[in-house]
């Protein structure tokens, strides 16, 4: 099978350095992996061709790139399976990291953020008489996402870190999880108050979009924005419940559980405060625009069909007293 | 064909010409749309940061309501669509977890037991009703009219959630759409990305910055309109376009069209009954473009 690679090159070091494409054509097996082909390129072709690769098996997170535009492990692709109808993959570097040369990346940023979240164990209180002890149950719910290998990719897709390099970002954020879920970090409860107070301040667990980029990106099924959510309910739950995110969150189940649906033109003033003046006057622009195009979300909030059976269910399910 | 309709809250709230503009293209596709007036919001994920299992159970609430009816939901937003796929594969793939949630549901004579496929009218024309069917309606193709598609990251992600393995082509259907509505499709990198809106509140400036970047990028491609199966982008991407546009400075003024105003003009029915002038960013130029009056 002749597969074509159309790889975005970088060299740092020519005079005005800028990215540009190039094609490499080379006979690969059925069973090939990308990495298989760029190692052949690299080896046979063009030995200028920069990459990162050590263990070929999706263990040391070296070789993320893009491939046909989403991240992902070059050795973990069949090559098979990545080509166009015209056999040709296309390979970038892995995105929001600055390029250093062709596929390889600077991971300077990626660690920092790692660093930024304690990533060890910071039991509080006085030490047990013998090892500290944790159940299999609770190791075993933190088996998904001490699988990372910190390979960058969902990094590399995070659509806020794109635009805000501040944001923690997913690989950081799951390994505060894998933190703040580990019975043995925190106080005697597990309950790891520091850790959730910090990461609930702004570029933290709120500045995540949900857009699920860092979901699909990961190759070992870590699940970096569902490992958010759950911190944002472990937030909620320990009462850091003051900020943006957790009151918005409070304010639409609020809406939802009173009516059966979103009350869109409350929801703003129920999250920022209705007696918060600066913000909502910040968003007056909008509101009077869609009042005048006849878009402005009904003033008199209308109930679904039988609300008070959905009003039930939050109260059952939500009552304290059942756990 | 016959579905249980599920408009979602902004189809009727922030972006009101959209639910009167899919059911009138239902109509003129002879898609027949059953209304569930006691079916609750899917929770759009918000719900979901709080209580994942209350949120489930609210779909489960849904979907009980549908196979009751005997018939699969139709959506016609991209964030009920992937909230719903969500909590139907967490129910589906864990029977002991249906169940408890089967418990609630019980209290008030209810049971979901595992059959819904809800699926977005953008999978319904392309799966069940087909495009060359919906060819043979086109009577003012959108010949010359360049689209950029925005697809909203709930109806392409998580993959396996939304069964991409065994529907490939959910991966491409707006692109398809508009190329059998006559339009040309612009393609750019921001198609499946986000759109901002769900930290508008929360972090409004990096919010405004998706927007930019997104509508900016399909705009310097040459792009008419951007076209979207999600009433929340296009919240973002039309209402909060001006203030995006202050905040990057630079003008982008590039009209945002719902994916039925864009199958309604192509079957020759009016931009008027379409809602195009209800947006915030002018849709008039498109309008002259079409060749076609505004009423």
């Amino acid at each position: 099978m002749d597969v074509t690679f159309k790889i975005k090159r970088y060299d740092p070091e020519v005079e005005n350095p800028e990215s540009y494409w190039q094609d490499y054509t080379v006979t690969l097996d059925d069973s090939s992996t990308i990495l298989d082909g760029l190692i052949k390129i690299r080896e046979e072709v063009d030995g200028t061709l920069s990459l990162r690769c050590s263990c070929r098996s999706s263990i040391c997170g070296s070789c993320a790139m893009r491939i046909n535009g989403h991240a992902g492990l070059a050795c973990k692709t069949q090559a098979r399976l990545a080509t166009d109808e015209n056999n040709v993959i296309i390979l970038e570097p892995a995105g929001v990291m600055p390029v250093v040369k062709d596929l390889v990346v600077d991971f300077d940023i990626f660690w920092s953020k790692i660093m930024a979240v304690d990533p060890y164990l910071k039991p509080e209180g006085p030490e047990p008489e013998a090892e500290y002890i944790a159940s299999n149950e609770a190791m075993l719910h933190l088996s998904e996402v001490t699988a990372c290998i910190m390979c960058g990719s969902c990094v590399s897709d995070c659509t806020v870190m794109e635009v805000d390099p501040t944001f923690l970002g997913p690989a950081a954020l799951a390994k505060a999880y894998r933190f703040t879920a580990d019975p043995r970090d925190g106080d005697a409860k597990g309950l790891s108050r520091d850790r959730l107070e910090a990461l609930n301040e702004a570029s933290g667990m709120w500045d995540c979009t949900r857009c699920g980029e860092c979901v699909q990106a990961c190759p070992k099924g870590v699940a970096p924005m569902d490992r958010i959510m759950a911190l944002r309910e472990q937030a909620i739950n320990s009462g850091f419940d003051n900020t943006l995110g957790a009151r918005h969150a409070e304010a639409f189940a609020d809406s939802v559980e009173h009516s059966g649906q979103l009350d869109e033109l409350r929801l703003v003033p129920n999250t920022v405060g209705m007696t918060n003046l600066p913000v909502l006057l910040n968003m007056a622009p909008e509101a009077l625009r869609a009042f005048t195009h006849g878009k402005l979300p009904p003033i008199i909030h209308k109930k679904i069909e039988n609300a008070d059976r959905v009003k039930k269910l939050f109260r059952r399910v939500e009552d304290p007293d059942r756990k | 064909m016959k579905y249980a309709f599920f408009p979602g809250c902004v189809s009727r709230g922030g972006c009101p010409e959209l639910y009167p503009a899919a059911k009138l293209i239902c109509e003129r596709l002879n898609i027949e749309l059953q209304e569930m007036p006691g079916a609750s919001c899917t929770g759009a994920g918000v719900l979901q940061e709080k209580n994942e299992f209350l949120g489930d159970a609210l779909n489960a609430r849904t979907f009980a309501m549908a196979e009751a009816l005997g018939i699969q939901i139709m959506t016609i937003c991209s964030t009920c669509q992937g909230v719903m796929s969500q909590a139907n594969r967490r129910m589906k793939k864990n029977p002991e977890y249906l169940s408890k949630i089967n418990v609630e549901l019980a209290e008030e004579g209810l049971e979901y037991k595992g059959t819904a496929d809800p699926k977005h009218l953008l999978w319904i024309i392309i799966e069940d009703y087909g495009l060359d069917k919906l060819e043979t309606l086109i009577t003012k193709p959108l010949a010359g009219i360049r689209l950029a598609p925005f697809y909203g990251c709930y109806l392409v992600r998580p993959t396996e959630a939304l069964d991409f393995a065994d529907n490939p082509e959910r991966l491409t259907s707006l692109e398809r759409l508009i190329e059998t509505l006559g339009a040309t499709v612009v393609d750019f990198s921001g198609k499946t990305r986000c759109c901002g809106f769900p930290i508008l509140t929360i972090n409004e400036k990096n919010s405004m910055a998706m927007v930019g970047k997104h509508t900016a990028e399909a705009k310097d491609l040459g792009a008419d309109a951007m076209i979207t199966p999600c009433p929340l982008c296009h919240l973002n991407l039309d209402a909060f376009q001006p203030r995006a546009s202050a905040q990057a400075q630079r003008s982008i003024d590039l009209p945002i069209i719902h994916m039925p105003q864009a199958i309604g003009l192509a079957m020759g029915i009016s931009p008027k009954d379409m809602g195009l002038q209800r947006h915030i960013v002018s849709t008039k130029p498109l309008i002259t473009k079409l060749g076609v009056p505004a009423g």
